[in-house]
């Protein structure tokens, strides 16, 4: 008797974790085919017209040109840190020659795709969910519905569209600014000449290395616009709803800049 | 010219609206009220189909809400003016630009025709003046009229009005309905009206219509409507509802 009632009771509690498990993978599904299909109708709106063009450069200069400082900063110190890491041990092995090359390949293949785009994501990404969120949640998005505008053709394709174009432009400038901090460190301060330093570069350094950086710079761009409009798109109400919204959104923007590296990494390089 | 049928709402197993039905006429303009969370702003939303009913028809100028396609949709909502509780204005643009935007995304006015427009509904609401501000530097009632003003910049035949005095003190609340009881005898608009501002919104609409545990329990004109022997609605007039019924309402 008692073990058909065990036995009950178990299937009981196997019926239920089953039942609550495919709840919340059915949700899980359901959040990735909208954010799917959000994305789907975020670049539809963006290859027809009307674009919003005044809005495309507004936020062009504001994911783009406000980056500038951060970036240069953050290009210059890493660049400074890969050479003095790299310069005692290529010399412990006779191969400051290529100090140039090594700095410069981190950068324009990993380090400034990747750091741009966590940067980016830190500080412009974080502001269009609150952005958003607060339009959502003071109720401009449904006027604009109201008004018989579309929301995501005013809203969300401008963000996508200016940091597709703002990524790769930081990216560059990242690389440069890094590559000048390895200079920096290694000629000047290191003693390695300035020609072998940048003769070496141009050698190792290849068209292909170059385009691999931008693709990743623009993967990352769509990442970042996609990721970070839907999530303050969809935020829920009040101030802890938006908050909650940032959050999510740079965490998982994060996070899925640094898979999205490894599969761009294997499929381009 | 309004018409719902059998309105159902719900979120997960909450039923806000259970069967809701009412007729708005050409010209009137209808007050609805209500307990906080009772559905009134979502009934709203449902005219204009900025979400759909779970069940029932709705009829806005003759059209179909939920069976319009987009193009219709968006024809019937530039009929249509709507003020948000908050006011929904974008903050990135000053008053004149939030008045000019639909004008300028909807129609094909030039800019002069739309400054002219423009002036014309800041005269209007009285706020000519605050033309270059920012709604950040504006005071509530000023935010509900520069939102009456973009409502209205269409010329549309239908206003609603989703708690349009909420937060505001009572001289500002009153000086606002004052403002819309004469823009729609002077523009002869049919109008919703949902507000707590009993018994004052009695003296400026036409009819009253009560939403009480998710039905329209009552279409009455004013004064008939404060003369009911019903009893929820001389507790809701009189402000004598019970504790236990307004916390029930709360939940809801």
């Amino acid at each position: 008797m008692g073990a058909i009632h065990n036995a009950k009771r178990l299937n009981t509690c196997m019926t239920r974790w089953l039942t609550s498990m495919g709840a919340a993978l059915m949700e899980e599904v359901g959040r990735l085919g909208r954010s799917g299909m959000f994305l789907c109708q975020t670049l539809l709106h963006s290859l027809t017209p009307p674009i919003k063009g005044e809005r495309v450069l507004r936020q062009t200069w504001f994911i783009g040109w406000k980056s500038m400082p951060v970036i240069a900063l953050t290009g210059i110190f890493t660049g400074m840190v890969v050479a003095l890491q790299a310069f005692p041990t290529l010399r412990r092995v006779g191969s400051e020659a290529i100090l140039g090359p090594l700095v410069s390949l981190s950068l324009i293949r990993e380090l400034g795709p990747v750091l741009t785009a966590l940067m980016v994501t830190g500080r412009a990404g974080s502001a269009i969910v609150a952005e958003i969120g607060i339009m959502r949640t003071s109720e401009q998005i449904d006027a604009l519905g109201l008004m018989g505008l579309n929301p995501l053709r005013y809203v969300v394709v401008p963000n996508v569209l200016a940091s597709l174009l703002a990524l790769p432009v930081l990216t560059v400038v990242f690389d440069v600014i890094g590559i000048l901090g390895g200079y920096l460190i290694g000629v000047r301060l290191l003693g390695l000449s300035g020609g072998t330093y940048f003769g070496e570069m141009s050698t190792h350094v290849e068209m292909k290395d170059i385009l691999g950086g931008i693709y990743k710079a623009l993967a990352f761009g769509l990442l970042i616009g996609w990721v970070c409009c839907y999530k303050g798109y969809h935020s829920r109400f009040g101030a802890e709803g938006v908050s909650a919204a940032t959050t999510q959104a740079v965490v998982d923007t994060s996070v899925l800049i640094l898979v999205c590296d490894y599969f761009v990494t294997a499929a381009v390089f | 010219m309004i018409r719902a049928d059998n309105l159902w709402k719900s979120f997960g197993s909450q039923e806000v609206l259970r069967g809701v039905s009412f007729e708005v006429q050409p010209g009137e303009f209808v007050a609805l009220i209500g307990g906080s969370g009772g559905g009134k702003s979502l009934l709203l939303k449902l005219l204009v189909r900025l979400l759909k009913p779970d069940h029932g028809r709705i009829w806005v100028c003759g059209k179909d809400v939920a069976a319009s396609s987009r193009k219709e949709l968006e024809l019937l909502r530039s009929r249509i003016g709507f003020v948000f509780q908050g006011g929904a204005l974008f903050d990135s643009m000053t008053v004149y630009d939030n008045v000019a935007f639909p004008l300028r995304e909807k129609t094909s006015l030039g800019e002069k025709d739309i400054r002219r427009k423009v002036t014309e509904e800041l005269e209007l609401v009285g706020l000519r003046e605050a033309e270059h501000k920012f709604p950040a530097q504006l005071s509530g009632g000023m935010i509900k009229r520069v939102a009456l003003a973009r409502a209205l910049a269409r010329d549309p035949e239908i206003v609603l009005f989703d708690e349009p005095t909420t937060g505001l003190d009572p001289v500002v609340s009153r000086a606002v309905l004052d403002l819309f009881s004469a823009v729609h005898r002077r523009l002869r608009l049919t109008g919703i009206l949902v507000s707590h501002e009993i018994p004052r919104i009695f003296e400026i609409v036409q009819k009253v219509a009560m939403l009480h545990e998710g039905r329209i329990v009552a279409v009455e004109s004013p004064g008939r409507f404060c003369a009911s022997p019903d009893p929820v609605i001389q507790q809701f007039v009189n402000g004598k509802a019970s504790a236990r019924s307004c916390l029930k309402e709360e939940l809801v």
